[in-house]
């Protein structure tokens, strides 16, 4: 695919946020997810001449970064936590449930392209343990029902809503260009906090 | 009276917290007015006594930081957020951020204006969406608002803040790597000297601050000294947000003054899950040694849970009952490391590989006595020889789940397999289904 | 910045030992001072500090307080009243080593018998000397697909690395081409290219050299020998004037690698691919091995030395002959030519010059450059380098990594004078001026670099002598040309700077060599010489080292035809196949000798090789000499290095300085421009035979052209152009780059583009341009 000039404007505005430009390679990466859905040798081409890096020093860079793709990922890319925390309160039971459903391994798509799974760590969520990501949307507090649930109504396109984020789930690609810096413009949609993000506060007004 | 002290969590219960509407109803930006008001170094003496420290786990004096830049060296600064939360266990600041994102807005512009940045940049992992948004739209707002931008407030201040996607990679939240990866490198740990604070980001002088402890900053400005002196221990002052999950009745945030208990926690949350007892916890991550039941009443504040064996870390409880494997927990969380490591330093890039397969063999209860022995002389030999802490991390939960449960390693090898039933562990085991 | 003020000195006590070091000096390094050798891998004194392998661990304590763990001694400093405790006193040290070097063994595979490192391996020693007996690891190790290509000379053994990180920060901090990144994370970090840009650094062959394990390996010695089978000798790199102190490891007579060799002052550590892989040619199939006459039958045919040499006396005999040397002989050798020449032939008909050159330049050559003593200290010291007409990288690529570490460590500004941007300039962050003129702020702090190529413009060198407030330095291409000049190979002086035409200077000659008159007329240049050629009153003979006539024009050749030729070379060549004698010289590595590099410093290295080759071209022109009755008495390179330098250098009145005027630029119209060029390193060059792996990684042959003409043409990046005069063209993808639109850029011996063979010119020549 090639970059259009739109593109290529996105990405020097991309480049404009930075005092050296250098600092847009992870955006950047973000964006070609964005554009191509994981990182192609094209993107790494485009990032190196627009940041006057050699191609070696943006392999370097995505290389490292476990959000970058190399491979193509589903349209719904799917990661179970299975950290110590979320393993023990179920997430194993739960990666094990969805791997046999979708019939796929770690770091796996359906041929359809439409899911991929991933075993991932702590998310930051563990109050909402065990939790699901979905194109890094939090879905909280999950069981293998919960979860098979979720990723049917990913495969018959009806998706649902994220615990803690906008009305509709977005696409992985939709989502990389948030991570780039391009708004979508949903982030009044959603609850301000979930119950447990809320409860020493209510415990608090309760006076306990 | 309340044990808790909810002040950036205090308005999270508003369906609009999050906005900047929102956040001035509740008096948000009032702090930032009457900062700009005072001279910079005033800010930094005024953090400096109130005693703050770093919520992100090593709890520096969060002013003593700011003074550490040099003053009118012509060159440029930077404040540089960390809001990388990715320790295991650690789940206060995306919250944080999702719900009270102009709080650390906030106090990003009175911390810039202090140290006399005119950048600032937050550096957000990149696993989490809903979170980003949140943070840009507040940003774009508050650029509107003239809170950003050239002249802030009519002060005759610029700051420029940029919001960073970090992608994956749980060394960024170690200082230097943060820094190196938000430069556009490979995130890996920088040689010290020289420390950010002479030459951080770009070679400039640099402060780097988690989230939680800048976003405090605009409640001290605006409540004053005393009221945050107040709170707290004699060494830890001020609130706190401790982060409960695991197997308890009710998980959540439970900002508090520094020096709660445990147990006062765990009353307030309702307890363990029904019919079960706690068995391991970690006070601040997975980093921080494990406690157990006889640490129920250590005071959580940074010179308690020190003296008790761990860290406070980032405050980030998580309660394993009696149900659950800690050779297995232990195992899970070496796996992380493994992944996580950034691969620059021997001990940590192969100790970790090895201990994976160690723990492995020891959880299917392959091994002897002597292999346990064998397994802390491993440790031995990369706790404490490693680039950065990511391997001392590493080797926390393996040393004091050893001290602690020496026996239930035992138990595995004279059974031949782990004596627990995963199922049993798990919240759809039927207790809290 | 260098500066001569004093350094502050520290001592410390390492092991109870008192040690005083320079401040800033690494803790690693103190203890060398004493002879205490701490394990380490990541560690390089020429590279920034890691921390990386963790391998070098040991107890400090400063003011009586220590610290809590045992630190990485190649990170840290010494400080006043620090107390170090190494392996050797601390257990705590001892113990964090050997624990490290478990660790580092347990993924490494135990293939020492077939790795190439095994022997000199600094994995292997110290894996003896702090490693345990028995490794405790008894799980899965790490392995990978072996080899893998990172360019078609290097070799990379993914398992068998320890991701020290010194070939990345080689190829970062000294060569600016970081081609080679480390890749992936944690246990799963490896070195890599990107999949389609291959390691083709010049400078590529140090990461084999600097590995500290058989991860990096070169293709043409892989699996060619073990390191205690090779006889190592040190010598001097034969394939530019950069001066590269080498080692060269011969194995049963034959050259099987050379390293980089350690010298400081001129090469610090490093080398280029070139001089450490070009070195085939030296037992190519094409040496002469024996001394080869033309018969009646038109053919070459072998004969005894006393034969062959009878024969080049009868050939000279009454005949005007002159002298080409070619610019890759050693001092010793040139010498010999010169006083061959003088003595034996009666002439200054002698030039080393084989590559486009004018009278001006030989004018500055005895004027200017002959007393020149600029050093590579002085690019360190300098505020500001200027480049003229000179591509270090290609040109003289020990000269670019001397520039290019100050240019990284302090920013020095570099300006050259270039017609555009090459990617070694762009790595040095230069300004790119078109003339000389154009050149400001030069101080007396300031080196000015002058290019072989500044003879190509004419006036040019005439304003560099009349520089006076910079250091200048004239660096050509070639190892032998700075001693050619020296030893007086060139046809307006005498060895020492002497001119010819001066009486005084003449006689000091006479004297030394005891013979009664030397010719007082200023010689013929190299293109004189071949011009003369059978002309009327012209000259009949010729004496020729190693010389591509096609180097000096693309007509040489021919006007060698029908004239008495001599021909002292290594291998057959153009030369040998119309010569009427062909006499067999020894190589670099079977001879002694010197080459002066372009400060002038003295390189001298010993025979490597025993072998029946071993005649230098001093010793076969001394027989011709003796054969002549003319004799010129230098029956060794040593008899020839003590009567140089007994003569020592003229302090009388130099050759006047060249005074030409610039000349104006004609004007070009339509699809004519204007031809530029230079060599670029790895090229057709005749000492690069036979090495394809080093082949392959040249820079391919581009036509660089200028947006506006490119718009004109409508090419884009990589669509052919041709570029021709009527005597021929070449035929290359353009390249776009910010050259004046009334040039084109072309390599000028490179695979595809060899500008003397299609043009009859390398510089300055109109050439028409358009589409392929």
């Amino acid at each position: 695919m090639a970059y259009s000039s739109e593109n290529i404007a996105t990405m020097n505005s991309i480049i404009a946020r930075y005092p050296r430009k250098r600092s847009a390679i992870m955006p950047l990466l973000h964006f070609v997810q964005a554009i191509e859905g994981y990182v192609t040798s094209q993107g790494i081409e485009v990032i190196a001449k627009m940041l006057e890096l050699e191609t070696a020093e943006v392999t370097a860079v995505s290389t490292f970064y476990t959000q970058y793709k190399s491979e193509p990922v589903g349209e719904f890319h799917v990661g179970v936590c299975i950290n110590t925390l979320c393993a023990v309160m179920g997430g194993d039971e739960i990666y094990k449930s969805v791997s046999e459903h979708l019939g796929l391994g770690n770091d796996e798509v359906t041929k359809d392209g439409k899911v991929s799974l991933e075993r991932i760590e702590c998310n930051a969520a563990c109050d909402f343990a065990p939790v699901v990501m979905v194109n890094w949307e939090f879905f909280d507090n999950q069981t293998p029902q919960s979860a098979k649930d979720l990723v049917d109504g990913i495969r018959s396109g009806n998706p649902p809503a994220p615990t803690r984020g906008p009305k509709t789930l977005r696409t992985w690609k939709q989502n990389s260009a948030v991570l780039a810096g391009i708004s979508d413009g949903l982030a009044g949609e959603g609850v301000s906090a979930g119950e447990p993000s809320k409860l020493g506060l209510k415990l608090s007004k309760e006076g306990k | 009276m309340s044990k808790l002290k909810p002040v950036l969590s205090a308005n999270w219960d508003d369906a609009d917290s999050f906005t900047l509407e929102g956040y001035r109803r509740n008096g948000g930006y009032k702090a930032s007015k009457t900062a700009l008001n005072m001279d910079p170094d005033a800010v930094i003496q005024l953090i400096k006594d109130s005693g703050l420290r770093g919520r992100g786990g090593a709890g520096f004096p969060t002013g003593m930081k700011w003074g550490f830049i040099p003053q009118n060296d012509g060159k440029d600064h930077y404040l540089v957020v960390n809001a990388d939360e990715s320790e295991p266990g650690t789940c206060k600041d995306m919250p944080l951020l999702m719900a009270n994102p102009h709080s650390l807005i906030e106090g990003i512009i009175i911390g810039s204006y202090a140290i006399r940045a005119n950048y600032a940049f937050i550096y957000l992992r990149g696993e989490v969406v809903h979170v980003f948004r949140r943070v840009q739209q507040a940003i774009e707002d508050a650029y509107a608002a003239g809170l950003l931008g050239k002249n802030v407030n009519g002060k005759g201040f610029d700051l420029e803040l940029v919001l960073h996607a970090g992608a994956g990679a749980y060394i960024c939240g170690e200082e230097t790597a943060l820094l190196d990866s938000l430069e556009g490198f490979r995130g890996q740990p920088r040689l010290r000297p020289p420390f950010p604070a002479i030459a951080g980001l770009y070679a400039r002088p640099t402060v780097v601050n988690n989230v939680e402890s800048i976003a405090s900053v605009p409640a001290i400005i605006g409540n004053g000294v005393e009221w945050f002196q107040a709170m707290g221990t004699e060494k830890s002052k001020g609130f706190t947000l401790y982060s409960l999950s695991g197997h308890v009745k009710n998980p959540g945030q439970f900002e508090a003054p520094l020096g709660i208990t445990l147990r006062e926690i765990l009353e307030m949350a309702g307890g363990m899950r029904e019919g079960h007892t706690l068995k391991f916890w970690t006070p601040g991550g997975s980093s921080t040694p494990m406690f157990t039941q006889e640490h129920l009443d250590v005071p959580l504040d940074y010179e308690g849970v020190g003296a008790a064996g761990s860290m406070l870390g980032t405050k980030a409880l998580q309660i394993f009952d009696e149900t659950t494997c800690v050779v297995r927990a232990v195992l899970r969380w070496t796996e992380f490391y493994k992944h996580e490591s950034c691969g620059k330093c021997t001990p940590c890039r192969e100790g970790t590989w090895w201990l994976v397969q160690a723990l492995k063999e020891l959880e299917a209860g392959r091994g002897t006595s002597a292999d346990l022995d064998k397994l802390l002389d491993i440790v031995d030999n990369i706790a404490g020889r490693s680039f950065c802490a990511l391997a001392d991390g590493a080797a926390s939960p393996i040393v004091s789940s050893m001290k602690y449960f020496r026996e239930e390693y035992q138990r595995h090898l004279d059974l031949g397999s782990c004596p627990f039933d995963p199922i049993a562990s798990t919240l759809f085991s039927g207790a809290r289904a | 910045m260098t500066t001569d003020v004093a350094v502050e000195m520290i001592t410390v006590v390492i092991d109870g030992f008192e040690v005083t070091v320079p401040k800033g000096t690494l803790i690693i390094r103190a203890a060398e001072k004493l002879g205490i050798q701490i394990p380490r891998f990541c560690d390089h004194p020429l590279l920034a500090p890691a921390g990386a392998c963790r391998q070098c661990l040991v107890d400090v304590e400063i003011n009586g307080r220590a610290f809590p763990k045992p630190q990485a001694s190649c990170t840290i400093p010494v400080e006043p009243n620090m107390i170090v405790k190494t392996q050797l006193t601390s257990p705590v040290a001892e113990k964090a080593q050997q624990g490290m070097m478990e660790l580092l063994l347990i993924n490494h595979p135990l293939d020492c018998p077939v790795c190439d490192k095994g022997g000199e391996c600094p994995l292997q020693n110290q894996a003896m000397s702090t490693g345990r007996s028995e490794s405790r690891f008894t799980g899965v190790k790490r392995t990978f697909e072996k080899p893998i290509n990172i360019s078609s000379q290097v070799l990379l053994d993914r398992e068998r690395c320890v991701l020290c990180a010194r070939c990345t920060r080689f190829s970062e901090q000294i060569a600016g081409d970081p081609f080679i990144t480390l890749n992936e994370r944690g246990a799963l970090q490896q070195v890599g290219i990107y999949e389609k840009d291959p390691f083709n650094s010049y400078f590529s062959g140090n990461t084999v050299q600097i590995c500290p394990v058989g991860a990096l390996t070169g293709a043409s010695y892989r699996f060619r020998a073990r390191p205690f089978d090779l006889v190592s000798t040190p010598s001097a790199c034969e394939h530019c004037a950069s001066g590269c102190a080498l080692r060269t490891d011969v194995r049963r007579g034959k050259t099987l690698r050379r390293l980089a060799g350690d010298d400081a002052s001129v090469n610090e550590e490093w080398n280029c691919d070139k001089g450490r892989w070009a070195f085939k040619y030296l037992s190519s199939k094409e040496r002469v091995t024996s001394p080869l006459v033309r018969g009646e039958d038109g053919e070459l045919h072998e004969a005894s030395w006393p034969e062959a040499i009878t024969r080049v006396a009868a050939g000279l005999a009454g005949k005007r002959a002159g002298v080409l040397v070619g610019g890759r002989v050693t001092v010793e050798d040139a010498y010999g030519y010169a006083k061959f020449a003088r003595v034996t032939l009666g002439t200054n008909d002698i030039d080393f010059r084989s590559r486009p050159h004018t009278d001006e330049e030989a004018t500055f050559l005895a004027s200017t450059a002959i007393d020149l003593k600029t050093t590579y200290l002085d690019i360190d010291k300098a505020d500001h380098v200027v480049l003229v007409n000179f591509e270090p990288e290609d040109e003289s690529p020990i000269v670019f990594l001397r520039v290019y570490k100050q240019v990284r460590k302090r920013d020095l500004n570099v300006t050259t004078v270039a017609p555009f941007a090459s990617r070694g300039s762009q790595k040095l962050n230069a300004n790119i001026v078109s003339t000389f003129d154009d050149v400001k702020n030069l101080t007396e702090k300031s080196v000015v670099l002058v290019g072989e190529r500044a003879a190509e413009v004419p006036g040019l060198l005439s304003a560099i002598a009349a520089t006076k407030s910079a250091k200048i330095a004239w660096i050509p291409r070639r190892s032998g040309e700075r001693g050619a000049l020296e030893a007086g190979a060139l046809g307006n002086i005498l060895p020492g700077g002497r001119p010819v035409t001066d009486a005084a200077a003449r006689i000091d000659v006479q004297s030394a060599w005891g013979v009664e008159s030397l010719p007082a007329e200023a010689g013929r240049s190299s293109a004189e010489i071949l011009t003369s050629l059978n002309t009327a009153g012209g000259l009949e003979a010729v004496v020729i080292g190693g010389v591509d006539p096609v180097d000096i024009s693309a007509d040489a050749l021919g006007q060698l035809l029908n004239s008495f030729v001599v021909s002292l070379e290594i291998s057959h060549s153009a030369v040998t196949a119309i010569a009427d004698v062909v006499l067999p010289v020894a190589a670099v590595t079977e001879k002694a000798g010197t080459f002066l590099d372009w400060e002038g410093r003295e390189r001298s290295f010993d025979q490597a090789i025993d072998g029946t080759l071993t005649r230098s071209d001093v010793r076969i022109l001394s027989m011709i000499a003796d054969e002549m009755q003319k004799p010129i008495l230098l029956p060794s390179v040593t008899a020839a290095a003590k009567e140089l330098l007994s003569l020592g250098k003229w302090d009388g009145a130099k050759v006047a300085k060249p005074s030409l005027p610039s000349s104006k630029q004609t004007p070009v119209s339509g699809n004519q421009a204007v031809l530029t060029s230079w060599r670029q390193l790895i090229d057709l060059g005749s000492l690069q035979a036979g090495e394809e792996n080093l082949a392959a990684t040249a820079r391919p042959a581009v036509a660089v052209i200028s947006a506006k003409r490119a718009e004109g043409l409508n090419v884009s990046n990589g669509d052919l152009l041709k570029v021709s005069n009527e005597r021929g063209s070449v035929v290359v993808p353009a390249q776009i780059a910010d050259i004046s639109d009334e040039k084109v850029w072309l390599p000028r011996n490179s695979q595809g583009s060899q500008t003397i063979v299609a043009f009859g010119a390398a510089e300055g020549c109109l050439v028409s341009v358009v589409k392929a």
